[in-house]
Order: structure tokens, then sequence, then C-alpha cells
């Protein structure tokens, strides 16, 4: 059983969760995930770690009530217990010291995932610029912790509610353009698909390399189902032990996006049966 | 005796086919102690048995079999234990045809002796006992062995050394323990709590067990040996790679490998969906690539999913499929269509992403190839689509690359199998011994476990054991 140590709202439906995983904490790079179970009965689902404190023995999720796992996960409190905790999982992110600059995006609950990383990149000695977006201010998550990674950070919200009206691509291409292309080593977008193909198209004309962050549905997560399959640069891979970080130019994002439907009806069924049993908090008011 | 051996094999009582192909409870229901005396009293009690030359882990077959027949049937699972100590999991799982059974005297005029049948009547009777009487352990000798992998040759090792007065640590990458047992071969032919039940007998005898630990991740093997203090290692990984056909239309919605689609149904309980969190998709028509055993258990899962219509796609025939005879029976009694001869050749989908019908066409056999079975070759122009709405893919598992690829004194086959010694299961790492698929690729429980005995006896050794 992993004890739960400390539980926060962040945003409507964001949450932050501590949990004590010493070993985790201490074995984790940036990149990596976890897959946890509530019970007996639960499914076995990804997170990445948000943030890890090793000295505590910690290790932090930040995720969002999506579906019905993620709404029970939502409803737990410090002192509670998950039945299972897998991890770390997944390749870690390639970390160097690049030249030039480091583009870091994230977006919506995309910030989480992508926070790790320009720890990581900030501590092997990059310029790190950060571009953080959401749909509107009061869901912008983990501005603090962002600010404090990175050297600069900018903030999108789609709403004009916070920092540049539009979408953190827009931000993406003016932070190219100002620090010419030939000066951007790398960016690392995560965030909704979308999103991150939206980043790969704005940076593919300038041949700015560009690392996203698959999340596709997984299973087992080490490799034994197949059920994590992706396409990149033509060849299947699974993104639980290859990735989940690919090239995002080589992303076959159509097929992800297909993927990612394959259980709608079930995830509704699944919600709608949790509803029923615990009284919905959101639909009926 | 003549009058004896001329009695029928005692046949076992089966859920009805048109039952059992909707429900996920086991399908042989097992001898009642008459059954299994009388079918024990066939054995002759060979002074030289056959049949034990036939058994990887030499059971002392007419041994048990003759207390059984003299209705001591604790003892007869006793003398089990002795060589087998996942009896009731092998009595059920076993090709015994081609192995025990196939070697009784018995069988060259008249039937065997069902071996198997009456391994698991001894082993369940004990069981349903309650709770099985320890055995007394030695002295604890201080030396710690960590177990890579919960599957049967794991759970062999642990158990063997154990009862050498090791202490032993068992870490799986998964939730529960048992390996293929638990998240691959269905409920309706080994049911869980069996495997449950063997593993909480390890538990007690002292074996510890860390679940959810990835090996390659949490920890590597090296840090197991320098940083955690175990003397040894063994790895007992498995052959859980999927492999796939790599033909077009793979990855759409209703294509799965026979691991995802078997584990998501066995170890996830997605049959009790929504009850149980995790889906899987409930199919009109399914279609299932292969020939071998795992693919007769997705097929017959596919049935109890609700699946009006779940066909065998084989490209050889009939004579050439490696499952089990018993098993093409019953997967055929239950209603699961055949389409042999027939090789996928892409899978086609529908404007949402999901299948909509498989590819096939049709071979016909041709010279025999290196491993002796007639080659199969395309019929120019049989071209043929199948209907079907899923699609699974068992065509076979490779080792999964974690252990290796995070440590590199392990050297492997370009197969991807580990290097082990056949007599000692010493890899090319000192300390460390590998068993199971992880070495020789898929093959069976039974030779995982006599695997996971050669390296017991070996590290045993190596710990400084007589
Ligand atoms: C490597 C990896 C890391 C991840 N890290 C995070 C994270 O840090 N924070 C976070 O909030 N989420 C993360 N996810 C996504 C998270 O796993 C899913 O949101 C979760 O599994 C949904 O489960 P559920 O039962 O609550 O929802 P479900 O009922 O299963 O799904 C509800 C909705 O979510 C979508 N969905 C289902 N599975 C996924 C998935 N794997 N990814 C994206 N959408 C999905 C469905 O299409 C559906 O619309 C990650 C996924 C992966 C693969
Ligand atoms: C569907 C199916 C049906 C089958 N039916 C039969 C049958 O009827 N009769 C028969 O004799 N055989 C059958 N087999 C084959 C048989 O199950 C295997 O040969 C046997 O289980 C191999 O045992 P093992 O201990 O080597 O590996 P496995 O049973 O594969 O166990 C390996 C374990 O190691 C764990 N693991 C892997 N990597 C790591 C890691 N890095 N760290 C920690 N843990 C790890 C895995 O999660 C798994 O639990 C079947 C196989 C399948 C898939
Ligand atoms: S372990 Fe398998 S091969 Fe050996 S006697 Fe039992 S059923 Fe036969
Ligand atoms: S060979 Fe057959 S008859 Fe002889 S001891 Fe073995 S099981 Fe009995
Ligand atoms: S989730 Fe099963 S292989 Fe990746």
């Amino acid at each position: 059983m992993y004890e739960i140590v400390e539980t926060q709202v962040l945003a409507p439906t964001v949450h932050r969760m501590v949990l004590r995983a010493p070993e985790i904490a201490r074995k984790h790079r940036a990149g990596n995930f976890i897959v946890l179970r509530i019970h007996e009965k639960g499914e076995r689902i990804p997170l990445t770690v948000a943030d890890k404190d090793v000295e505590a023995g910690t290790i932090t999720l930040v995720f969002q009530a999506v579906g019905r796992t993620t709404t029970e996960l939502g409803e737990l409190k410090a002192g509670d217990r998950l039945l299972d905790l897998a991890g770390p999982m997944g390749e870690p992110t390639h970390i160097d010291r690049f030249p030039g600059v480091v583009v870091c995006v994230g977006g919506g609950i995309g910030v989480a995932p992508v926070h790790p990383i320009a720890c990581a990149l900030k501590a092997a000695g990059n310029r790190v610029v950060s571009i953080i977006g959401a749909r509107s201010k009061e869901i912008l998550i983990m501005e603090e912790e962002m600010r404090r990674t990175s050297d600069e950070l900018l903030v999108a919200t789609d709403d004009g509610s916070y920092g540049h009206h539009g979408f953190v691509t827009d931000v993406l291409r003016d932070v190219i353009e100002r620090e010419g292309k030939q000066n951007v080593s790398l960016v690392v977008a995560i965030g909704p698909v979308p999103m991150m193909r939206a980043c790969c198209k704005v940076t593919e004309p300038y041949g700015v390399s560009t690392v996203v962050s698959l999340n596709p549905i997984m299973v087992d997560a080490t490799g034994m189902c197949g059920a994590c399959r992706v396409t990149v640069g033509g060849e299947t891979r699974f993104a639980c032990v290859d990735g989940p970080e690919f090239d995002g130019h080589q992303v076959d994002f159509d097929e992800l996006t297909q993927r990612l439907r394959a259980y709608l009806d079930d995830e509704r069924r699944a919600m709608q049966v949790w509803n029923e049993r615990h009284g919905s908090h959101s639909c009926h008011g | 005796m003549a009058k004896i051996n001329r009695l029928p094999r005692t046949p076992m009582p089966e859920q009805e086919p048109h039952v059992r192909a909707r429900n996920f409870d086991e399908v042989p229901l097992g001898y009642t102690p008459e059954m299994a005396r009388q079918e024990a009293s066939r054995c002759l009690q060979c002074k030289k048995p056959a049949c034990r030359k036939g058994c990887p882990v030499q059971v002392y077959i007419p041994e048990f079999i003759d207390e059984i027949a003299k209705g001591a049937f604790g003892r007869a699972a006793e003398i089990l234990k002795q060589t087998n100590s996942l009896p009731a999991v092998c009595g059920r799982v076993c090709p015994q045809e081609n192995q025990c059974e196939s070697y009784c005297i018995l069988g060259k005029k008249h039937e065997p002796v069902a071996i198997g049948r009456l391994e698991r009547f001894a082993a369940d009777w004990e069981r349903e006992q309650g709770e099985v009487k320890l055995p007394e352990l030695p002295p604890k000798t201080g030396k710690r062995v960590a177990v890579v992998g919960a599957g049967p040759a794991g759970l062999t090792v642990a158990g063997d050394l154990i009862l050498k007065g090791h202490d032993v640590t068992v870490f799986e990458a998964l939730h529960k323990p048992g390996g293929v047992l638990v998240y691959g071969i269905p409920e309706f032919r080994l049911p869980k709590a069996i495997v449950k039940a063997e593993v909480d007998y390890l538990r007690r005898l002292g074996v510890r067990f860390e679940m959810n630990a990835v090996i390659g991740k949490i920890r590597t093997v090296e840090e197991l040996l320098t940083e955690d203090g175990f003397h040894a290692v063994f790895v007992g990984a498995g052959a859980g790679l999927p492999r796939f056909m790599g033909i077009p239309g793979e990855n759409l919605n209703g294509v799965y490998s026979a691991n995802e689609y078997l584990t998501r149904s066995n170890l996830m309980k997605a049959y009790l969906f929504p009850e149980y969190d995790t889906p899987v998709v409930r199919a009109r028509r399914v279609a299932v690539l292969g020939g071998g055993n795992v693919a007769m258990d997705a097929a017959r899962t596919a049935l109890r999913l609700g699946a009006e219509a779940s066909i065998i796609v084989y490209r050889r025939g009939r004579e050439e499929m490696p499952a089990r005879v018993e098993e093409v029976h019953h997967a055929e009694e239950e209603g699961v269509a055949f389409r042999l001869l027939a090789n996928p050749t892409g899978i086609l989908g529908d404007d949402n992403g999901w299948v909509r019908a498989l590819q096939c066409v049709q071979m016909q056999l041709g010279e025999p190839d290196e491993s002796g079975r007639r080659r199969p070759e395309p019929i120019p122009g049989s071209e043929f689509e199948l209907e079907v709405d899923a699609v699974v893919v068992a065509i076979g598992n490779a080792p999964n690359p974690l252990v290796p690829s995070t440590t590199p004194s392990i050297q492997t086959t370009r197969w991807g199998t580990i290097v082990a010694d056949e007599e000692t299961g010493q890899t090319t790492m000192p300390g460390v011994y590998a068993g199971g698929d992880v070495v020789t690729g898929a093959a069976t429980v039974i030779l995982a476990m006599g695997a996971g005995r050669t390296a017991a006896d070996a590290i045993h050794q190596y710990l400084g054991g007589a």
C-alpha cells in the first residue's frame, strides 16, 4: 500500500497528490512516469511524476479528472492509500547541455510533465525558456514552479484572461523568431494531442528538433501488451518502454488520436456507474 | 490384471459446451474420489515406469498413483510435491499427451493412464482440505537470493531455495504474482484461486514478494547484487514481448495482441466491466491469428466476452497447428470456427479507425521447410475478406528486453533470449542465473519449472550448500 501524504486542488478538476514512494523518488529521472491502481477492481493508469523530494521520500503527481479512475483518485485524501504503484517507467528524457536556448512548452495538464524536464534541463546548465498555457487563467497550473526553474516564463491563455491572448504555439513561433532558429536547440512540447501536433507544425519549417511526450492508453506499461503502440517514423513503437518521448516530427498524431478514442463508450459507461454510486458532483449540481 | 487394463480411461466430467462457452468457470470439473481411484487402479505400477521419462521434472508417477488407488490422497499430494511444486497447475495445463502420458506403457495397446487428471485430483483434494501443512524448514543459511519474475520458473526457484534455508525475495513487475498463469491462461482453464493458493503457500514458507517492482527500472540486477546485498539472482522474466505480423492496419482500433486481450480479460477482469474498471472491446465477430495454445485461449475468451463468431485464422493446415489437441477440440466444441490455410495480409478499417475486415489469401502446402513442416504458399488470385470487428494477433512472444538491456554483463542470443548453461542456468554474469521462457523462448509451464529446479540446485551449490 502506498500512502497519500498530501492532496490539493490546483484548479477545477486538476489535482495535485504527494505520495510516499522513497525508492521511486530516488530512481526517478525527468520524463519517467508511474502506473497506479487505486483498489482491487481498479484500472492501471499512467501518470507522470511531476516533482519529487528525494529526502522526504515522496513523489508528486498532477492530474486532471477526466474519467472514472482520475475522478476517483481526485476524491482521495491525505492518509488514504493506493493499492499499487509501479515505477519509474519509460525512458528518461535525453538531458544535455545544449547550445543556445531550449524551449519547454506545456499546455493544460501538460505543464505538470514538462516541469521535471525543465528542471533537469536547467540543472544541466541550459538557458530555459518556458511557455505555459491553458484555456483560461483559473485553470493555469504550476506557474510558480515553472517560473522558478526557467530563465524566462511566458504565459498564454485561450481567452486572454492572463498573459498572451491566444495559443502557446503563437508564443513558440515568436520565441523562435526572436532567438533565431539556429539558436533554438530543442523544443519540448507536452500537452493535449492537438497542442503537441500544432507545436510540431510550428517548429517543422524552422527545422527545430521537437520532442513530444505521448499519452496512449496503457495496460501493463512494461512492454508486455502493446496497447500503447504508436507509429513514429513509419515504425510501430511501444510508448511505455520505447518512449513516452519521441521526435514529434515523426509521430503519426492521427493514429494516436484515433487510438485514444478506442474506449469512449466504455469510459462513459464507467463514469456513469461511478456517478450513480457516488452521486455526481459536477453534473447534477 | 489384463481385465483391469481393458477398462477405458475414466472420463472427466465437463461443463456442457454451449453453457461453458458463455461463462468463465473452469471447463473440466475434475474427478470425484471414486473416479480417481478407478482411474488410478488402471496403472500397472511398472517397475521401470516409462511415464517418468516423459515428465520434465520426473514426478514419482506410479508412487503417487498408488496412493490414490489406496485412497491415501494426502500422501499422493505429498509425493507429487517432492518434485513438482505446482501439481494443481501442471495437472491442468501440461501437454500430457506429448509428455508423461505419451510414454505410458498402457498407451501402446489401450489408452494411457490419465496421469494429469490424477495429479490435478490429488492436488485439489489437498487444497480443499484447508491449510496445507508446512514442512519443517532447515536453519537459515544467511544467504539471500533475489528472483526476478513471479512466473512458474521464479516460483519454483523461490520454493526450492526457501526449503534449503536461504532467504528469498521475488520481484514482480505486475501487481499479481503468477506470470502467464495469472495474466495469460484464462480462468476457465486455470482458476486464479489455484495460483493464489500456491503463492500463499510460498508466502507462509517465508518467501517475500515485492510486487510492482520492475527490475531494470526500480533496481538493476547489478544493484541487487552490489547495493541490496543479495548473494545470487535468478532471472525468470518470461517471454512477454508480443509479436505483431507487420501487416497494414495493425494499429486500428479493435486490434489486440493476445497478451493485451488476455491481460485485460484475466488479470484486469474486463469480463466483469463495469464492476471492474478495465474495459475490453466486446466484438461481434473476432478473428484470432495463429494456431497455438495462446490463439485457442484468445478465441475461447472471445466467445465468453459475447462474440457471435470467433474465428481462428491459421496459415497452415490442421495437422500443423501447434496447439494441444485437447484445446483445439475444446475450442471446436464451443463453436470456434477455423479458417485454415489462410494467411492474413491486411486489416481494413472504417472511417473511424475501427476494424471492419481481415484481408487474407488462401494458401496451399508445398514442400517441407527446415522445420519439417510443409511450407504454405499463397494461391494466386485467392484473396478474400473476412468481415470482423476485432482481430487478436497470437503469433508468438519474444523475451522482454528490459532486464538484458539494463544488464550489459548478461549475454543474449539474436532472438533476445538470455544465454544460460543448460546444466545450471548460469548466465554470463557471475551469481546470476536464468531459466524458463526468458532462456528458451515461449515454451511450457513444466519446462519453466524444470529450469527453475535446475537453477535452484546450482544456486544452492554456488551459495556453498551441499
Ligand atoms: C505516459 C503517460 C503519462 C501521463 N501523465 C499524465 C499526467 O501527468 N497527468 C494527467 O492528468 N494525465 C496523464 N496521462 C493521461 C492519464 O493516464 C489519463 O488521463 C487516464 O488514464 C485517464 O483515466 P480515467 O479512467 O480517469 O479516464 P478514462 O475514462 O479512461 O478516459 C476519459 C477520457 O480521457 C481520455 N484518455 C484515456 N486514456 C488516456 C490517456 N492515456 N491519455 C490521455 N487521455 C486519455 C479518453 O480518451 C477519454 O476522453 C498520462 C498518460 C500517459 C500514457
Ligand atoms: C495464453 C497462454 C497460454 C499458455 N498455455 C499453456 C499451457 O496450456 N500449458 C503450458 O505448459 N504452457 C502454456 N503456456 C506457456 C507457459 O505459460 C509459459 O511457458 C510459462 O509461463 C513460462 O514461465 P516463466 O516463469 O518462464 O515466465 P512467465 O510465466 O512469463 O513469468 C514471467 C514473469 O516475470 C515478470 N517480469 C518480466 N520482466 C520483469 C522485470 N523486468 N522485473 C520484474 N518482473 C518481470 C512478468 O511480469 C511475469 O510475471 C501458455 C502461454 C500463454 C501466453
Ligand atoms: S508434471 Fe506434467 S508431465 Fe510431469 S507428470 Fe505431471 S502432468 Fe505429467
Ligand atoms: S507407464 Fe503407465 S502404467 Fe506404467 S507406471 Fe507409468 S502410468 Fe502406470
Ligand atoms: S502498455 Fe503494455 S506494452 Fe506498453
